[in-house]
């Protein structure tokens, strides 16, 4: 069968800057001019709509599932249930713990049940209604901390709630201190809110096979697990990135991928498949909620001499990734510090809460909330200048973290609270104030009366690529060849370019490693390697440096076509050229019809497994640092927060695309604010409360105030270029950065983000 | 029934339209006009604006039959073949464009900002544009493409 209308585009625009320099995207005149084709957008015209039938009950057991009358239904095709799965019944990125629809129990509010096929999307919806399921209602589990210690609770899963525990244990866990402060810190649920809803369109191919259209983080991992469901060998489960509108994490767990193509293998027709907004957030993942208990202790001039925490992350109904919240939350909980002595445990559990899985700043967002707050709580205890306390206890180059491994690249944390303290302040407020800048807003709830204008910073650190062991690695393929008389390139991953920029990277390095204006990226899809996924800060470093072996590989091909030594040898402008500067041959003229194309996989150095008993071990590739300072303004009589100004400094290693960068930080920070002061997934019973956008609120532009950026590049020296993971320490940092702010106008404790309107009133 | 409606200067009909779909569903699968992105599809997000006889409205909120006989003008339409607008050069130009899902509600509103305000303040561009959700950007070079748009449309 053909491929849909409106496919996905092999992108050649935006023909020079390299490595260091901020070309525009290939992409960005096709988005602009409405063209660009997103996984909403594909089309055909024997196309079908799917639909899903959601379970409204977070935990109940299913006695009676009739899809007869859903079926009987005109321009109805198909109503599927897990009887109909033709492979095995259950997938997963960590565990395989989650049915791809449910058989006998439903373990959260929106579990898959039935699926079907109809002509129009309002058939289909329609149609769901005709689905009979009958339920025996069970009371949920909703406490993780129970969960983790109740024995008596009933198992959601055969293995019990536990889905990991994990101790890292430091020096002397129960050294003393002269300075102690403790507390007990909570997270609200976030969601990623990409705009771009899950959305797809499976095709079914003639050697009975299925080719998917979809947004996506990782093919090759959601082709794994979709094959399986299928009973399909993973050649006959092929698929294809489409237009991916954000991504943020909610993208790695599957969605409709197995869906789509089950009703496309049934009704032998392209299903198309895209969750409304509702449905949205009940079919992705969302950040881990977590419960928090620290204790701080110091001496009195500042150092510290030990930290013991405890931390619950409520992984929901599945495990997704809630292995590695896990242990990313206890290798990461002390935060850029110097800690002799620690004790920390850290459990993920099983609940009949929505599952949580990957978002921005994966395990790392929970525990940095908590250690900022408990920094400021010290230097408060201390008398000492909180961003110097932060300072004075900094990790660097050399330091040994929590875990026992040594930093073996530079680690500027120091310095990154310095610079963003050095920036500039917004002016002290007016006494005649615009009510358009006050708290509340053209609301005019007030005329700065009440209003108190605080200043907090926020510090992190966060692990880079996969960690514990994984062979984390990419792949990609490049070509050379002649067109129009020209040599020009062409790149080739399966990498997911979900709005963060990857193809302009790769377009840069291909441009600089081959001396070329003319690179164009090819849609990705699993006609090649593995290339992993888009999170976890990784791809610039993984892929870039997958572009940067096949391009030196190529290279090398035309250096042995010549037959020429390598050594000395470069290309730059079109041309071979040699040590001394003599151009050797005219690329185009020396290749004529011939294409070179290799393929090569970068894998970055390995890490270890943590000792499950002292969390000790090399568990992590690289760290990444970032800096917030936030300053807000509080109306203390309505608690309305204003966020002035919010300002970053954060080590990116090498800058390989400026601009992009910086719009990175600018973008994270922004999800940190969300977290701080509004966003929240309500959850009560196991029910969600607020499916929307008129209830979940992001920050809109009049949210985000203006942001400093100051970007440092100290060059990782194991990594390609000497990169670091860009994307999530911004979202990270900046939370704890304007909570601290609200408790230093406030003088409140507020231990809990969200920071709402009555934790500050108290009403 | 039948939608007889002006898009982008063309006449279009649509037949067989269902009495619920909106005229963001008509657009996108019916006259084949993705443009307008499907974000929330209640009128929260922005991300379907349009023009409707001059006013930018959410096309989710617009039932197709209302649209009967009326002018819409979508992304697709602020370009002059192949000559972008200046508020569509200046969301490439200034990064203001990243997953780009937002793109398309962000451009109708920002264009029709610059047309009542030709120099807007960065108050009236926050404003104009409250009603556009973006997750990606952070915002801050989407003021910075708006700013570059007004100038750019001074001159010219």
């Amino acid at each position: 069968m053909s491929a849909p209308a409106r496919s996905p585009q092999e992108l050649h625009d935006t023909i020079a800057g390299g490595i260091g320099e901020s070309p525009l995207r290939p992409d960005g005149t096709l988005k602009v001019r409405g063209e660009f084709a997103y996984s909403s957008d594909l089309w055909h015209e024997d196309m079908l709509w799917g639909a899903t039938l959601r379970s409204p009950h977070p935990h109940a057991r299913i006695v009676r599932l009739d899809v007869s009358r859903a079926l009987a239904q005109p321009g109805v095709h198909a109503v599927l249930t897990h009887e109909d799965v033709p492979g095995e019944n259950v997938y997963g990125l960590k565990y395989q713990d989650t049915p791809a629809l449910a058989a006998d129990l439903v373990r959260y509010q929106g579990e898959p049940i039935a699926i079907l096929a109809a002509d129009h999307p309002e058939i289909a919806r329609q149609a769901l209604k005709e689905i009979v399921v009958e339920y025996d209602v069970l009371e949920p589990i909703t406490d993780p901390e129970r969960a983790a210690h109740d024995d008596t609770l009933p198992k959601l899963h055969p293995d019990g709630n536990l889905v990991r525990h994990q101790r890292i244990v430091k020096g002397d866990p129960a050294a003393t201190a002269d300075v102690v402060v403790s507390g007990v810190y909570e997270i609200g649920m976030q969601d990623q809110a990409f705009l771009g809803p899950e959305s797809g369109l499976a095709v079914p191919a003639e050697d009975g096979g299925v080719d998917l259209y979809l947004a996506t983080q990782w093919l090759h991992v959601d082709q794994r697990q979709t094959a399986k469901a299928l009973g399909l060998p993973l050649e006959k489960v092929r698929l294809t990135l489409s237009g991916v509108g954000g991504a943020f994490g909610g993208r790695e767990d599957l969605s409709m991928q197995i869906h789509s193509c089950m009703l496309a293998l049934r009704t032998g027709r392209p299903v198309k498949m895209s969750y409304n907004r509702l449905e949205s957030f009940f079919g992705h993942v969302h950040r881990h909620p977590a419960k928090m208990y620290y204790e701080h202790g110091a001496t009195r001039d500042g150092k510290l001499v030990y930290v013991r925490a405890k931390m619950y992350f409520d992984g929901g109904a599945y495990a997704s990734k809630t292995p590695v919240v896990v242990g990313n939350g206890t290798t990461l909980s002390v935060g850029p510090y110097n800690v002799l002595n620690a004790h920390i445990e850290g459990w993920g559990v099983y609940t009949n809460n929505p599952t949580c899985g990957a978002m921005r700043g994966l395990g790392a967002v929970q525990p940095t909330y908590a250690y900022e707050s408990q920094m400021d709580k010290l230097a408060s205890a201390l008398d000492m200048d909180p961003a110097e306390l932060r300072i004075l206890n900094a990790l660097s180059e050399g330091s040994t973290v929590v875990t026992g491994q040594v930093v073996d690249f530079p680690a500027p944390v120091a310095e990154l609270v310095q610079r963003v303290r050095d920036l500039p302040l917004p002016p002290e407020p007016a006494a005649e104030r615009d009510i358009r800048e006050l708290p509340g807003g053209a609301s005019n709830t007030t005329h700065g009366e009440g209003v108190v204008r605080g200043i907090g910073y926020g510090v992190t650190i966060k692990n880079i690529s996969y960690a514990e062991g994984l062979d984390d690695y990419s792949t990609a393929r490049v070509r050379l060849e002649v067109l129009g008389g020209e040599a020009v390139a062409m790149v080739h991953t399966a990498a997911a370019e979900v709005g963060q920029g990857l193809v302009t990277l790769q377009q840069q390095i291909a441009r600089t490693e081959l001396g070329l204006t003319r690179v164009s990226v090819h849609p990705a899809d699993t006609s090649v390697g593995d290339a992993g996924s888009s999170s976890a800060s990784r791809q610039t470093y993984v892929t870039g440096g997958a572009v940067r072996n096949a391009c030196r590989a190529v290279a090398d091909a035309v250096y042995a076509l010549l037959g020429v030594p390598a050594e000395g040898m470069s290309l730059t402008g079109g041309k071979v050229v040699a040590a001394d500067g003599e151009v050797v041959a005219d690329l185009a003229e020396l290749l004529g019809d011939t294409a070179i194309e290799e393929t090569r996989e970068f894998h970055h150095r390995q890490t270890y497994p943590l000792d499950p008993e002292t969390g000790q071990g090399d568990a992590h590739v690289q760290y990444g640092f970032s800096a917030h300072r936030a300053v807000v303004d509080v109306d203390l009589d309505l608690g309305l927060v204003k966020v002035v100004q919010l300002d970053c400094a954060q080590d990116v290693g090498k800058a390989m695309n400026p601009d992009a960068v910086v719009a990175q930080i600018q973008g994270g920070s922004a999800q940190g604010l969300g977290l701080a002061v509004m966003e929240e997934i309500l959850v009560k019973d196991g029910k969600v409360r607020n499916p929307s956008f008129t209830d979940y609120l992001i920050p809109t532009i009049l949210d985000m105030p203006p942001m400093r950026v100051d970007v440092l590049e100290r060059p990782d020296p194991h990594a390609p270029y000497g990169v670091r993971g860009v994307g999530e320490p911004p979202t990270i940092s900046a939370t704890p950065a304007i909570a601290n702010a609200i408790r230093a106008a406030t003088g409140l404790e507020l231990p809990r983000v969200p920071i709402r309107p009555e934790h500050i009133t108290g009403v | 029934m039948r939608v007889n409606v002006t898009v982008n200067g063309e006449h279009r009909r649509a037949d067989n339209v269902w009495e619920g779909e909106s005229l963001l569903y008509v657009l996108r699968e019916r006259l084949g006009l993705p443009g307008s992105k499907n974000a929330c599809e209640q009128g929260e997000c922005g991300s379907c604006t349009v023009y409707l006889d001059g006013v930018p409205a959410c096309a989710c909120l617009v039932a197709a039959g209302q649209a009967e006989g009326r002018d819409v003008v979508t992304v697709e339409g602020l370009a002059e073949g192949d000559d972008l607008d200046p508020v569509q050069e200046s969301f490439v130009e200034r990064g203001a464009v990243q997953c780009g899902f937002c793109t398309p509600g962000l451009l109708v509103a920002a264009h029709d900002l610059i047309e009542r305000v030709p120099d807007p303040s960065d108050v009236e561009i926050r404003e104009a544009l409250a009603g556009n959700l973006c997750r990606c950007t952070g915002y801050e070079k989407i003021l910075d493409a708006v700013r570059d748009a007004a100038a750019k449309k001074a001159v010219r």
